[in-house]
């Protein structure tokens, strides 16, 4: 058979999360995107235009498609982040559609958390605007490593190259003073159809490619080779039975980089050597794996692992430490206070923490810092030190957004409170484009 | 687009690339384990339909060669398929696995649930599947549910805290970030797991085809006597169909969902293998809810409804 299967099964995943509101026309592109990609199927068209119909709107208002909440509804605005999935010959793609109402920073990091590409929607009229900078703030803190601009509605503006240009440059100057890697600006109009899917027929002046070209051709994994290899220890497999009764095996996911047989690995936080004798990818016995696959570790020496260890190269181990300074999104309605009590989970492993301080507190609009807030409360981001029960092997959210990254929960009620990532809140300026503001939000 | 044919991606040139079905399932399996170490009590909603087949084979994957460490329950609505019984039975027997059974009948003979006018029993389900959650103090249930099924779906968390009625509350959902499942309760509180939240449905037939699953013959054309009933092929059967005014007759049709045999339609296919059944789906205009489901059909919140209270 030469037909969909196959084409299909050989195509990767592409993890993107859209961020602008409803007036930049998101909601407009990502019902373009799915209907031009047919995830948008009849009966689910059909009931959008009887709901549009039912609320007197003329036109299928497509955020119906994804606002999934009777509330959502009933207020037409969207809450909580939606996940839609479409394909092509060349890629399957999860979007993770952020609202740009209602707790807007929580939702956007949420969707940004597992996004390798963050499409940011600007309006050609306006240009650069405070929520722009907010959300090239976001995607740089959670270290996306793509970023779109999409210069929307190219048509109000005659499709003229000197308003493209000048978004453009400012916008990529901005992203690149954060730290964030790639930016690629696309001149759309999301309505008309120009460079969504087909390119435009009104801009020969751009050369670059459509959105979804972009999205389908975007590398999805970087050199793994270069990264620093983490195997946070899930779970410990042994069947005690007749037909295996030594078998021994650590089960995990792969979190970053590459592990061989043969390698001489480091268990944390204990710091105790050995060598892997066999990696079992569900099934099959192979010499080499990757991340993000999930595997079971087999190791020369009988040691001690449990749940919550981290296996990583000999040579390349993490420090282990109880203190642990980080950026926090706060996601939850209770606030988190200095000297307060919660549990911190990061990979596999859950401890007990208290907050020893908040040094500051972010402005995400303008970047500007205020010290010493006390607390944090719902959608702030600020800077946290914490002290755990237990020695932690954390690494710098920079280099690992796997094991950079940790939750803050609540003891008593389980609450998610924070979402924190580990180290400095952005990289270094990719470019050489030093604002003076770097002094002031460089913690 | 026209671009798309000749191209060879770029990722297939990167030898650490993974399809897109090897990702999906690492991250399920990695879900599966996550509950094996945090949790107590976990169970596998199992009805015989493929997205639980596929759940079954993914935790059994997970944790060889050592056995699956959860048992499986089936909620059953009296009104089954008897192919899919049949194949439920076998699997438990071939992997040597515990299955405990909620009846929906056993109920109504209880006096406990009231038959529904239109006989439809998928709502039915949610009392005995939350009272044998309760019975058997079970702290993890993993469903078999796809954000790509349903508007109300799409807006779950892959760990669904329900409080002690089995309640889910849209509005109070913990905010899942990076891959840290926050799987933290109350006692008498359950988190509701959803492996393959990310798959759509032809995920979950094209894996079914890579690791040559076997599933319930249904799946698959089949002369079958069925009749109309808003605008949907059911099976004529005990469970009360057809009425006076709905002719019953002879056609070659397969089931793309398989619920409760009063609510689940078949649809006209002559797909009789997986390729065939690929095919027919990659070109379908329909969802595999809207074509299949009547009970989706009620309302605009139907789903979210019925989830508010309990259900799967």
């Amino acid at each position: 058979m030469t037909t969909t299967a196959e084409q299909l099964s050989a195509t990767t995943l592409l993890r993107f999360a859209t961020a602008g509101s409803v007036d930049d026309g998101k909601s407009t592109l990502v019902g373009r995107l799915l209907h031009d990609s047919k995830a948008v199927l009849t009966d689910q068209l059909e009931a959008v235009e009887q709901a549009s119909l039912n609320r007197g709107q003329e036109a299928p208002d497509l955020a119906l498609l994804t606002d999934g909440l009777r509330a959502e509804r009933e207020q037409g605005i969207t809450i909580d982040v939606a996940y839609r999935y479409f394909a092509t010959a060349r890629r399957r793609f999860i979007l993770a559609d952020t609202p740009g109402h209602v707790q807007y920073t929580r939702n956007m990091v949420t969707g940004a958390s597992t996004a390798e590409l963050a499409v940011v929607l600007v309006d050609a009229r306006n240009g650069v605007v405070e929520q722009t900078r907010r959300h090239a703030a976001v995607a740089a803190l959670l270290r996306v490593p793509h970023v779109v601009l999409a210069v929307n509605k190219m048509d109000l503006v005659d499709y003229a190259e000197p308003v493209f240009a000048a978004i453009a440059e400012e916008f990529t100057a901005y992203a690149a003073s954060l730290g964030v890697p790639e930016i690629t600006a696309i001149p759309i109009s999301a309505l008309a159809g120009d460079n969504v899917v087909e390119p435009s027929a009104h801009m020969d002046w751009y050369g670059g490619p459509t959105v979804l070209e972009h999205l389908e051709t975007v590398p999805v994994s970087h050199d793994l080779t270069a990264c620093h290899a983490r195997f946070p220890v899930q779970y410990v497999i042994r069947p005690q039975s007749a037909e295996h009764p030594d078998y021994r095996g650590y089960a995990g996911q792969i979190a970053a980089g590459v592990f061989r047989v043969g390698e001489a690995v480091s268990v944390l936080p204990s710091g105790r050597t050995t060598t892997i004798t066999g990696i079992d990818a569900l099934g099959e016995s192979v010499d080499i794996a990757w991340a993000p696959q999930s595997v079971t570790l087999r190791l020369a020496d009988d040691i001690d692992i449990s749940r919550g260890d981290l296996i990583a190269p000999a040579d390349d181990a993490p420090a282990v430490s109880q203190d642990v300074e980080a950026t926090v999104c706060h996601v939850a309605d209770q606030p988190l206070s200095v000297g307060q009590r919660v549990l911190l989970k990061h990979t596999t492993r859950t401890v007990k923490a208290i907050v020893k301080d908040i040094p500051s507190r972010l402005t995400l609009d303008d970047l500007s810092q205020h010290p010493a807030p006390g607390q944090l409360v719902a959608n702030d981001i600020g800077r946290v030190v914490v002290r755990t029960a237990e020695p932690l092997a954390l690494d710098a959210y920079e280099y690992s957004r796997r094991t950079g990254s940790f939750l803050l929960i609540d003891p008593a009620d389980g609450t998610t409170l924070s979402a924190g990532m580990a180290g400095a809140a952005f990289a270094e300026a990719a470019e050489a484009v030093v604002t003076a503001d770097d002094a002031e939000w460089d913690f | 687009m026209s671009a798309v044919t000749t191209t060879v991606s770029e990722d297939t040139a990167n030898p650490y690339a993974l399809s897109h079905l090897d990702s999906l399932e690492s991250e399920a399996v990695h879900i599966f384990r996550e509950v094996a170490g945090e949790f107590e009590r976990p169970v596998i909603l199992f009805s015989g339909g493929k997205d639980s087949i596929v759940m079954l084979h993914l935790a059994l994957k997970a944790f060889a060669p050592a056995p699956v460490p959860f048992t499986l329950l089936h909620v059953d609505t009296g009104h089954n398929f008897p192919e899919v019984l049949d194949y439920r039975d076998r699997t438990v027997k071939k992997h040597g696995l515990r299955l405990h059974v909620a009846s929906v009948q056993e109920y109504i003979d209880a006096g406990k649930l009231r038959e529904r006018p239109d006989g439809t029993r998928n709502p039915l389900q949610t009392v005995p599947l939350t009272e044998a959650i309760q019975q058997h103090r079970f702290d993890a249930v993993f469903g078999g549910g796809r954000r790509d099924e349903e508007k109300a779906r799409a807006k779950e968390r892959v760990f669904s805290l329900r409080d002690e009625f089995s309640q889910w509350d849209p509005r109070r959902q913990r905010p899942e970030l990076w891959q840290l499942y926050n799987g933290r309760h109350a006692p008498g509180e359950h988190v509701r797991v959803f492996p393959i939240s990310n798959w759509t449905e032809l995920d979950v037939w094209q894996y079914i085809e890579r690791e040559g699953i076997e599933l319930p013959e249904i799946y698959f054309a089949h002369e079958r006597e069925v009749f109309s009933r808003n605008g949907m092929w059911l099976t004529a059967g005990h469970w009360g169909g057809p009425k006076e005014h709905e002719p019953v007759q002879t056609r070659l049709v397969r089931y793309r969902t398989v619920g409760d045999m009063s609510c689940t339609g078949a649809v006209d296919s002559d797909a009789t293998t997986l390729d065939a059944v690929i095919t027919e789906i990659a070109a379908s205009r329909l969802t595999e809810r809207g074509a299949t489901r009547a009970d989706d059909k009620m309302s605009e919140a139907a789903m979210e409804d019925r989830k508010r209270e309990g259900y799967f």
